[in-house]
């Protein structure tokens, strides 16, 4: 098991009180599964991808264990943590800007890079032009200044430079989201590409958009205001979704091919709860078409034939008593 | 009828703006009302300036553009409020729209006091009460209220609201759902339709080729400044012929099917040179143009 969550709790600090971004999360990671994390804004996804690498100034650490592959994350500890980022696990954010120098050369950064965390770059220099013709870059960007490159280049530059150690745990913030559809494509095979040449182990993708997880990830899991709400191979969170939620979310998004004339689709009414003082019970429940009484009460997590879902009505309702969002036109 | 006849759009750009850059080329299209017509490419396409142009935010370097056969360029005072009475536009991020230290429906008493001051108060009341309830908002949910206690959903609503107090003809949308989240976005995406059916015409500029195949009657597919492929929007969807647009619905994630594992990423490579021609359109059937070369 490459990465290990359990009951993760993290939390904003803002001056109206604790805003409840990760409330008790916990999910496996296997060794070479690249699991998508998939919902709307503000349901905590980007918090847990960046709780698992390190906590910025407003994060708090409330609770919970990360275990990566048996060995204990200490993500309370700023320091501690240095250890493990880059070595065994980094992030890609979803600005590659955010990741580089805008005034050093691509090349002469990757050397202060490999130097600060004590690497030799003699060695690894054949590695750097390697990965990078692998994702159809010429060596001669690393002689090249940030702002030289398009997005979809920068992307992979970040890429390359952040799994050159081979970490166990990659980290993709929403990369896609700002690119067009043709790079977007470019970039999203390089993940799988670099899982697929063991380049890291496993990765964590994180986006809004389904679309693009369900051609690269093989398992999603789904959040819903600081929860989680389901989790199965992809092929299963679009063809056969049991959480209501993942249900309305999967019917209202529109495809090519799909038209307004022919198949009217619906949206979710309502609004995500606020997480400064979440209600008790599933926090789906306002929006729900199936909510009962039932649903005041905390929904577990249940987990069978290698999905996992946290509803009290999905996990005992046979699937066509659902709700589908379509409605014809 | 809005009709753009060969508009082309050269910035001067670098330093002391000595270099030209064609943003857009040649481009001829119609709008109707009650018609909505996606005009759909990647970055740096052209796709926004097109929009700006026809809100007369920028001028076209060549090419006119008419309202109802009179060239917009030559509107002024009176003449030109009347034509933002009638076109109006709705951009991607509903938060910059507004002044944040006001509260978000100053924007009706604007419409209010500029275009119909002799409207009165109780009817302009009930003008925007019809207003909110087609564009599905409650007026106890929006009004009084500062543009960060909204949703970027309500915000763009209010604005497309604001939009209709005009009684306008034709809307510019610029990218307005792509900042909304996916159970919202399809709903400020069905108001367009049903304003479409109420005959509005509507400038429908995006980047996702599933929002504009979902909506739209005609489709312009643009590469480049120019246009490669224009037509019905089943003729574009359904039979590509332009490499360009094929590659471009290859690359589109689905969720049916699986990317195919060959790489058919688009040639998007460097711009054409500035005085390259303009591609020819030539039609292939009726009611589809396509880029000859």
């Amino acid at each position: 098991m490459a990465l290990h969550v359990e009951d993760l709790r993290v939390y904003y600090r803002t001056l109206a009180g604790d805003v409840k971004a990760l409330d008790g999360v916990s999910f496996d990671v296997a060794d070479g599964e690249i699991m998508g994390l998939a919902g709307e804004s503000g349901c905590g996804k980007s918090t847990l991808g960046k709780s698992l690498i390190r906590l910025d100034g407003r994060m708090r650490y409330v609770g919970g264990h990360v275990l990566l592959d048996g060995e204990e994350l200490p993500i309370w500890d700023d320091a501690a943590m240095n250890a493990f980022r880059f070595r065994r696990i980094s992030i890609v954010p979803q600005y590659a800007m955010s990741a580089l120098n805008p005034i050093r050369k691509i090349g002469r950064m990757i050397h202060e890079l490999l130097r600060s965390r004590g690497v030799s770059s003699n060695g690894i220099q054949k590695e750097i032009d390697r990965r990078l013709e692998l994702v159809g870059l010429d060596r001669s960007v690393l002689d090249l200044y940030p702002i030289e490159l398009s997005g979809g280049m920068k992307q992979r530059v970040v890429i390359v430079i952040s799994t050159l150690l081979d970490p166990s745990l990659l980290i993709a913030d929403e990369i896609t989201s700002a690119l067009d559809v043709s790079t977007q494509k470019a970039v999203a095979q390089t993940l799988v590409e670099f899982r697929d040449r063991r380049f890291v182990k496993s990765m964590i993708v994180i986006t809004h958009d389904i679309a693009v997880l369900y051609q690269v990830a093989d398992t999603i899991l789904v959040m819903y205001a600081g929860k989680l709400a389901e989790k199965a191979p992809a092929d299963e969170i679009v063809a056969n979704p049991r959480h209501p939620y993942t249900r309305l979310l999967v019917s209202s998004l529109p495809e090519v091919g799909v038209r307004y004339a022919e198949k009217q689709l619906v949206g979710i009414p309502g609004r995500p709860p606020s997480l400064l003082e979440p209600p008790s019970g599933c926090r789906f429940r306002d929006r729900c078409p199936l909510a009962t009484a039932r649903c005041t009460q905390e929904p577990p997590w249940v987990e069978q034939d290698g999905r996992g879902i946290a509803c009290w009505e999905a996990s005992a309702a046979p699937a066509a008593a659902l709700p589908v969002a379509v409605e014809s036109g | 009828m809005l009709r753009l006849d060969h508009v082309s759009k050269t910035y001067r750009v670098g330093s002391f703006g000595r270099g030209r850059l064609a943003a857009v080329r040649g481009v001829s299209f119609e709008l109707q009302p009650g018609e909505v017509l996606s005009v759909i490419g990647e970055s740096g396409s052209g796709k926004s300036t097109i929009g700006r142009m026809v809100l007369r935010l920028l001028r076209p370097t060549e090419g006119s553009i008419t309202h109802d056969e009179v060239d917009i360029a030559q509107l002024h005072g009176h003449a030109l409020k009347e034509y933002y009475r009638r076109v109006q536009g709705v951009f991607q991020d509903p938060f910059s729209s507004y002044n944040p230290i006001f509260k978000a429906d100053r924007i009706f008493g604007m419409v209010h006091t500029e275009f119909f001051p002799r409207v009165s108060d109780d009817e302009w009341r009930e003008r925007l009460d019809d207003a909110l309830e087609s564009v599905s908002l409650n007026r106890n949910d929006v009004l009084h209220k500062y543009p960060h206690q909204l949703s970027g959903g309500q915000l763009q609503r209010l604005l497309v609201a604001r939009a209709l107090l005009l009684e306008i003809r034709y809307l510019v949308a610029d990218e307005i759902i792509s900042m909304l989240d996916a159970s919202t976005r399809i709903d400020v995406l069905n108001l367009l339709a049903d304003l479409k059916e109420r005959g509005l015409g509507i400038l429908f500029i995006t980047h996702d080729l599933s929002l504009g195949n979902y909506i739209s009657d005609s489709t312009i597919i643009l590469r480049h400044g120019c246009i490669v492929e224009m037509g019905a929007t089943e003729k574009v969807f359904g039979d590509p012929r332009h490499p360009y647009t094929r590659d471009l619905l290859a690359s589109v994630p689905l969720l049916h099917e699986k990317w195919s594992r060959e790489d058919g990423a688009a040639a998007n490579g460097g711009r054409p040179p500035e005085h390259a021609e303009v591609p020819k359109l030539v039609s292939v059937e009726d009611d589809h143009l396509v880029a000859a070369g």
